[in-house]
């Protein structure tokens, strides 16, 4: 068996990882230092971070709802690349899987908003 | 880059499961449209509506030999005689699930999440409870469905799951007694991820050993591979532990007693019937079709298991003093018997299936009549509390009798013709150690059940000796329909036992 | 021998599923209705089981008039799996036919007096119930044709027995009873049911016929090994020990004699104990197939009787005495069908007739137990015969039955047994005859014992005064018995009631009558079933051994005539010697069971229950007490357990995978 095709994979983590180990190294010497209130505080997709008092302690559940909604439907796109890359070979019969597959999803979603799990109070 | 092949499908050979699925996905759109005052009455008769379709379609489809969906779905006569058990006894269950004469609201509440004793839990105890639970039973039905005519380890596993995680919920809304059913469900849950783990584990060492999740396409590597068998021993240990945890087999039973003593009693019927008819199902065909060849390999050590389980479960259900955990203590033994069956291989298919459905319809009666007895704090499932009830309700007493003495094993009753035909098939597979096993076990498993029967008859009724309640007539159905087939099936057995055998065994093509 | 082929079922006896059905009938009526049928419930029940004897009588004459001598019936199959096929059938055979004349004859009678006995207590109902499933199972158990329906039957008269021996639950010992029987016959009924599958294994088939037939082909051929015939029979045996409180199970016999007196003189004296009996009867081709099989049925019989006779001549209770010679008397059966041959029918016989003097004997002390407000110890009795001349009569006549006195029933049973013993081939021909005749001795001992310290001497009781209240029923019955500053009770004894005297009547006259008519005729009768009688042509001749036995019997009689002629002590005096401290406690068979059946379990169960506490389960019952309510509890609960539990099967799935491995490189 030859490791030919391999080559390229390789080559891809070795520049994968100097990026990466670059990017945090320089940073650092190339950069201005402002520190600031903001700078300091957990990153919550910039929306101002939900007050705990230090240690941790409990908080809504609703985040946790919110999150749950999320992950199905970033599965639903996970799904949905594989599925356009393959269009073509697919066809018609690939288009009417999927459009079954995101009604199911879909119907799911009704069912959280009918019932209120979107509402934040 | 090569065309991708579509692989056949065959929906006529699909549309039970189809069926189940499709209207467990309408009850949901239903439990978001239907105004609140008429959901029950949409979802119950939908629930029933898909369970009543999907054994009409079973029916029809009963001559169907056919793999389909690339082999991921094989149809054959043992799994569609499986799926009709699930289906039969499911419709049974629905009626246990679906009273609400008994206890305002039913016997679920709106909200599994509240916290035990808080103001939202307080408040729900008086509200109607969740119809999502018909949905949710769907999907459960429709899981053990494919569960049992899986053709490959992946897709089981995918059952495994969908089955799995209504149930987990399920068990968390219990109505009274909130502490122990939340509790419940959540040991529940870790546990049976935890043994998804094992048996996920499992399949990935079987892929390396064998190249394929296809059970067909293992049972050929067995044959033809000079690969090292370390890998596939343990890949068929690791997917043995997670079947085995479904089914309660001893050592894997430890959730068994707190799960059936905190569940609904409704979900704990649905567990005891259907999903031992489910997960027997599954390991029957793993075992029969895949690891059939290499049998002289695990035969110890299921071997090994079944004894312990049966002995194990009958001696503990010895000391119980609840008679939702006698019973689960008694679903463990039970199971025991059904892996003598797995065991035993071809020839006890059809008799183990027998035993599937006789015990399922007996279970489901026992549960249904626990539902029965309450106090004003609910179920009474403490045996004390049960003395000298048959003097008050002699007919309940009577048929818990009878359920009793069919668990026992006692001629005349479905538990004697069902062990009976077993055992011989066991014994004819040249299992005697087993067999020897399973009726010292039975015997002692007899005593508790007959501790309760004295207890009913000959004890004199305490202070708190609790009432029966007058059931609704869903309740009524069940029970009555459980009592008649623990006769039946031990008075005049023989149709049945036409029937599975008829239905043929595994395909393994 | 010829093959065996049963006829099938002509006229009248196609009708014979009505034996069964007719008091499982009725005892569902009397179950379901409730309260409803307290008041003729009782009269219900007597009349199915009439009803079934004029069956049982009509069938009877039928089947004499058959060639064949058999008449079998098929119902519907019952079970039908791969190989094995197994019907719901019935069989009316000679053999059956003795049977169900017994069984529906004295239980009539014996239904009869109940409702006397029963009179006063609140639960006769459910009484005449379980009186009446128990009579449906026992049919069912002789009249199948074929050993899944014998085991139907045979654990269907265990639970009747059950049920009906814990039936005064008010007692402990009542309820402890109940519990030893069940217990004890499930270690039988083990043996009997393993029996069944190895029959499967080997035969394919579980019918009389095809078994039998199976055996008689293999002797000639020799198909089966001897093995498989020897662990079959062998296994048969352990099952009838169980049923009919055989050493080394016979212990919770006795213990029985805790139900109602109806129930020990039904049950645990006319059938279901000789039910084990019947079994070996029935099973005569398989054991003629073993020598090793009969020596073993043989020794058991011969011990179980001398156990049964020693331990009879130290008890007290008169129930107790009675069960213990129950035992013995069994153990004569045993004897005899294990000799085979001709002496099948000489066990058969005796049953019958024991059936008879036993019923009168245990339903002449019941009557005594009503009259002297339940006391049981024959040291209080005493000159009773003045008092109760019926019970009196009946019970002597019953008694001359029992040891074998000429021309009594006794007699015409007892002796051909112990001739048969002697002839028995080789020097083991002395031992079993030896045995049988020591225990022909012994018992003439403790029945006289028994007879003449309740019925004769002086009152060791004192007159109830007149104007002393003379309570009837439950209140005297219960409240206990007042006694005089020297210990003695106050009494009133006085004979029963005419529905309690008039069965004991027709007993009586059985024991007399019933052994010499049944000596020749029965044996003839049975002889399509267990062969022929081979001519006697033993060492010792038949006068010879009627003499001897009648001697014992006049000398064992003699002895405790004299020595109890004058009464007893009130209480027990402390033993002088080992041999009677051992016969006081059983011969320490209780012990002995202990040790070998039921220490092991127990240890097993505590070891498993321990485990599972420390473990498991038993946390959540502890902890959950412990902590009382609140959410706090909750969480304790869980952190504690899962963990547990995932170890738990986290280790077993070390142990699976590990043995897998092991089992796949190994």
């Amino acid at each position: 068996m030859s490791l030919t095709p391999y080559v390229p994979l390789v080559v891809l983590f070795g520049l994968a990882t100097v990026f990466a180990v670059f990017s945090v190294t320089i940073g650092p010497y190339i950069g201005p230092r402002r520190i600031n209130k903001a700078k300091l505080e957990a990153y919550e997709c910039g929306i101002e971070p939900t007050p705990t008092p230090p240690g941790g302690s409990r908080f809504p559940v609703k985040f946790y709802l919110t999150a749950m909604l999320f992950i199905i439907f970033d599965i639903e796109i996970v799904f949905l690349y594989p599925w356009a890359v393959a269009f073509d070979s697919l066809g018609m019969f690939g288009f009417v899987e999927m459009l079954l597959f995101i009604v199911t999803v879909f119907v799911a979603y009704t069912y959280v908003w009918r019932r209120g799990g979107l509402d934040w109070d | 880059m090569n065309d991708i092949q579509l692989p056949p499908i065959d929906y006529a050979a699909l549309l039970p499961m189809l069926i189940v699925f499709g209207l467990a996905c309408v009850g949901i759109l239903a439990e978001a449209f239907v105004p609140r005052k008429h959901r029950f009455a949409v979802q119950a008769t939908l629930t029933l509506a898909a369970l009543i379709a999907g054994l009409v379609t079973v029916i029809i489809n009963r001559d169907l030999e056919v793999t389909t969906i690339g082999g991921a779905v094989t149809i054959d006569g043992a799994g569609l005689f499986l799926q009709g058990i699930i289906l039969v006894l499911g419709i049974v269950a629905f009626g246990l699930i679906a009273e609400r004469r008994l206890e305002r609201g039913g016997a679920f509440v709106a909200n599994a999440a509240h916290a035990a004793d808080s103001d939202g839990d307080k408040k729900q105890l008086n509200e109607a409870g969740a119809t999502e639970i018909f949905p949710l039973t769907l999907f459960a039905i429709a899981g053990m469905m494919l569960f049992c005519v899986s053709g490959d380890l992946l897709t089981m596993f995918v059952a495994l799951e969908v089955f799995s995680l209504p149930l987990y919920l399920m068990c968390g809304l219990a109505r009274r007694r909130r502490l122990l059913s939340q509790e419940s469900a959540l040991k529940y849950f870790l546990l049976g991820a935890f043994a998804s783990a094992f048996f996920l584990y499992g399949v990935a060492l079987i892929y390396g050993y064998a190249g394929s999740v296809q059970l067909v396409a293992i049972k050929q590597s067995v044959l033809d591979s000079d690969k090292s068998g370390v890998l596939l021993a343990a890949g068929l240990a690791l997917l043995a532990i997670g079947l085995l945890f479904k089914a309660a087999a001893v050592p894997f039973h430890v959730w068994t007693p707190d799960v059936y003593q905190g569940a609904p009693t409704p979900i704990t019927a649905l567990m005891a019937a259907c999903v031992k008819a489910a997960a027997f199902g599954g390991l029957l065909r793993v075992f029969n079709v895949a690891f059939e060849t290499t049998s002289w390999d695990w035969r110890p050590v299921i071997t090994a298991v079944a004894m312990a389980t049966m002995i194990v479960g009958s001696i503990l259900a010895v000391t119980q003093t609840d008679i939702k955990r006698l019973l689960a203590y008694s679903s463990i033994a039970n199971a025991g018997y059904l892996l003598v069956g797995v065991v035993s291989l071809g020839g006890a298919v059809g008799s183990s299936m027998f035993y599937l459905v006789a015990y399922g319809f007996s279970v489901l009666a026992a549960f249904g009549m626990v539902t029965l007895v309450r106090d004003a704090d609910g179920e009474a499932t403490h045996l004390s509390r049960w003395a000298g009830l048959g003097k008050g309700s002699p007919l309940f007493s009577a048929m818990f009798t009878i359920i009793m003495l069919g668990f026992a094993g006692i001629p005349l009753t479905s538990g004697f013709s069902s062990k009976f035909a077993l055992f011989s098939s066991a014994w004819d597979a040249n299992q005697s150690a087993l067999v020897i096993v399973g009726v010292l076990s039975s015997v002692v498993l007899a005593f508790p059940y007959l501790k309760v029967v004295v207890l009913l008859w000959l004890n004199p009724p305490g202070d708190e000796t609790p009432t029966v309640s007058v059931p609704g007539y869903l309740t009524r159905a069940v029970v009555g329909v459980g009592v008649l087939a623990t006769i039946v099936l031990g008075v005049a057995p023989s149709w049945l036992l036409d029937m599975v055998n008829s239905a043929g065994t595994f395909l393994a093509k | 021998m010829d093959s065996i082929t049963y006829a099938d079922a002509t006229g009248a006896l196609s009708s014979m599923w009505l034996l069964v059905a007719i008091p499982a009938v009725s005892a569902a009526v009397l179950l379901l209705l409730g309260k409803r049928a307290d008041k003729w419930g009782h009269w219900l029940g007597v009349a199915a089981v009439l009803a079934a004897f004029g069956l049982a009588v009509t069938y009877f004459f039928q089947l004499k008039g058959l060639d064949n001598r058999s008449a079998a019936l098929n119902l519907f199959e019952f079970i039908h799996i791969g190989g094995l096929e197994v019907n719901v059938g019935l069989l009316f055979d000679p053999l059956t036919a003795v049977f169900v004349l017994l069984i529906t004859g004295v239980g009539f009678l014996i239904h009869v007096y109940a409702v006397g006995y029963m009179s006063h207590d609140p639960g006769r109902r459910r009484f005449f119930a379980y009186f009446n499933l128990f009579v449906a199972a026992m049919l069912l158990l002789v009249l199948g044709d074929n050993y899944v329906m014998l085991y139907a039957g045979w654990e269907g008269v265990g639970l009747a027995s059950y049920l009906l021996i814990s039936f005064w639950y008010e007692r402990p010992a009542a309820a402890t009873a109940g519990k030893k029987a069940f217990l004890i016959n499930r270690v039988g009924d083990v043996g009997f049911a393993l029996a069944i599958f190895l029959m499967f294994a080997t035969f394919g088939t579980t019918d009389y016929a095809k078994v039998f037939n199976g055996v008689l082909e293999s002797e000639a051929g020799q198909t089966v090994s001897a093995g498989v015939l020897l662990a079959l029979g062998l296994l048969l045996l352990l099952g009838a020990c169980g049923k009919s409180g055989q050493f080394p199970l016979q212990t919770w016999l006795p213990d029985a004699m805790e139900g109602p007196t109806p129930v020990s003189a039904l049950i645990h004296a006319a059938t279901m104990v000789t039910a084990g009996v019947y079994m070996i009867a029935r099973s005569a081709t398989i054991f003629n197939a073993n020598e090793t099989a009969q020596t073993v049925v043989v020794s058991i019989g011969a011990l179980t009787l001398l156990i049964g006779c020693i331990i009879g001549c130290a008890k007290d209770g008169i129930k107790r005495v009675l069960a213990y010679s129950t035992v013995s008397q069994i153990g004569y059966m045993f004897l005899a069908v294990g000799l085979g041959g001709g002496a099948y029918a000489l066990g058969i016989i005796h049953l019958l007739a024991h059936g008879f003097f036993k019923a009168g004997l245990f339903l002449g002390a019941g009557s005594v137990m009503h009259g002297m407000k339940d006391q049981e110890d024959i040291r209080r009795y005493g000159g009773l015969w003045k008092h109760m001349k019926i019970t009196w009569a009946t019970f002597g006549l019953g008694w001359l039955a029992i040891i074998g006195m000429f021309p009594f029933s006794g007699f015409f049973t007892k002796d051909p047994i112990i001739l048969s013993a002697f002839n028995r081939e080789g020097w083991t021909g002395w031992l079993y005859g030896g045995a049988a005749l020591l225990g022909a001795g012994l018992t003439a001992f403790y029945m006289t014992r028994l007879f003449v310290l309740t019925f004769h001497g002086k009152p060791r009781w004192e007159m109830e005064k007149h104007g002393d209240h003379h309570a009837d029923g439950d209140e005297a019955h219960h409240a206990g018995i007042k006694q005089t500053a020297d210990g003695r009770d106050i009494q009133h004894p006085h004979e029963s009631p005419l529905i309690m005297t008039i069965p004991l009547i027709v007993l009586a006259l059985g024991s007399v009558f019933a052994g010499y008519l049944m000596s020749t005729s029965v044996v003839d009768w049975l002889t399509p079933v267990l062969g022929d009688a081979p001519e006697e042509h033993g060492r010792l001749s038949h006068g010879t051994v009627t003499v001897l036995t009648l001697g014992v019997v006049v000398i064992g009689a003699a002895i405790a005539f004299l020595l109890f002629r004058n009464g007893t002590e009130l209480v027990e005096r402390p033993a002088r010697t080992h041999i009677v401290r051992a016969a006081r406690n059983n011969l320490y068979a209780d012990r002995f069971n202990e040790l070998v059946f039921e220490l092991p379990g127990r240890l097993l169960t505590r070891a498993l229950v321990w485990v599972d506490n420390r473990g498991v389960d038993g946390i959540v019952n502890g902890l959950a007490a412990a902590f009382g309510g609140g959410s706090g509890r909750l969480r304790r609960l869980q952190t504690g357990y899962v963990r547990t539990y995932a170890l738990s099967i986290l280790s077993g799935a070390v142990l699976v995978v590990a043995a897998l491995l092991a089992v796949r490189l190994g």
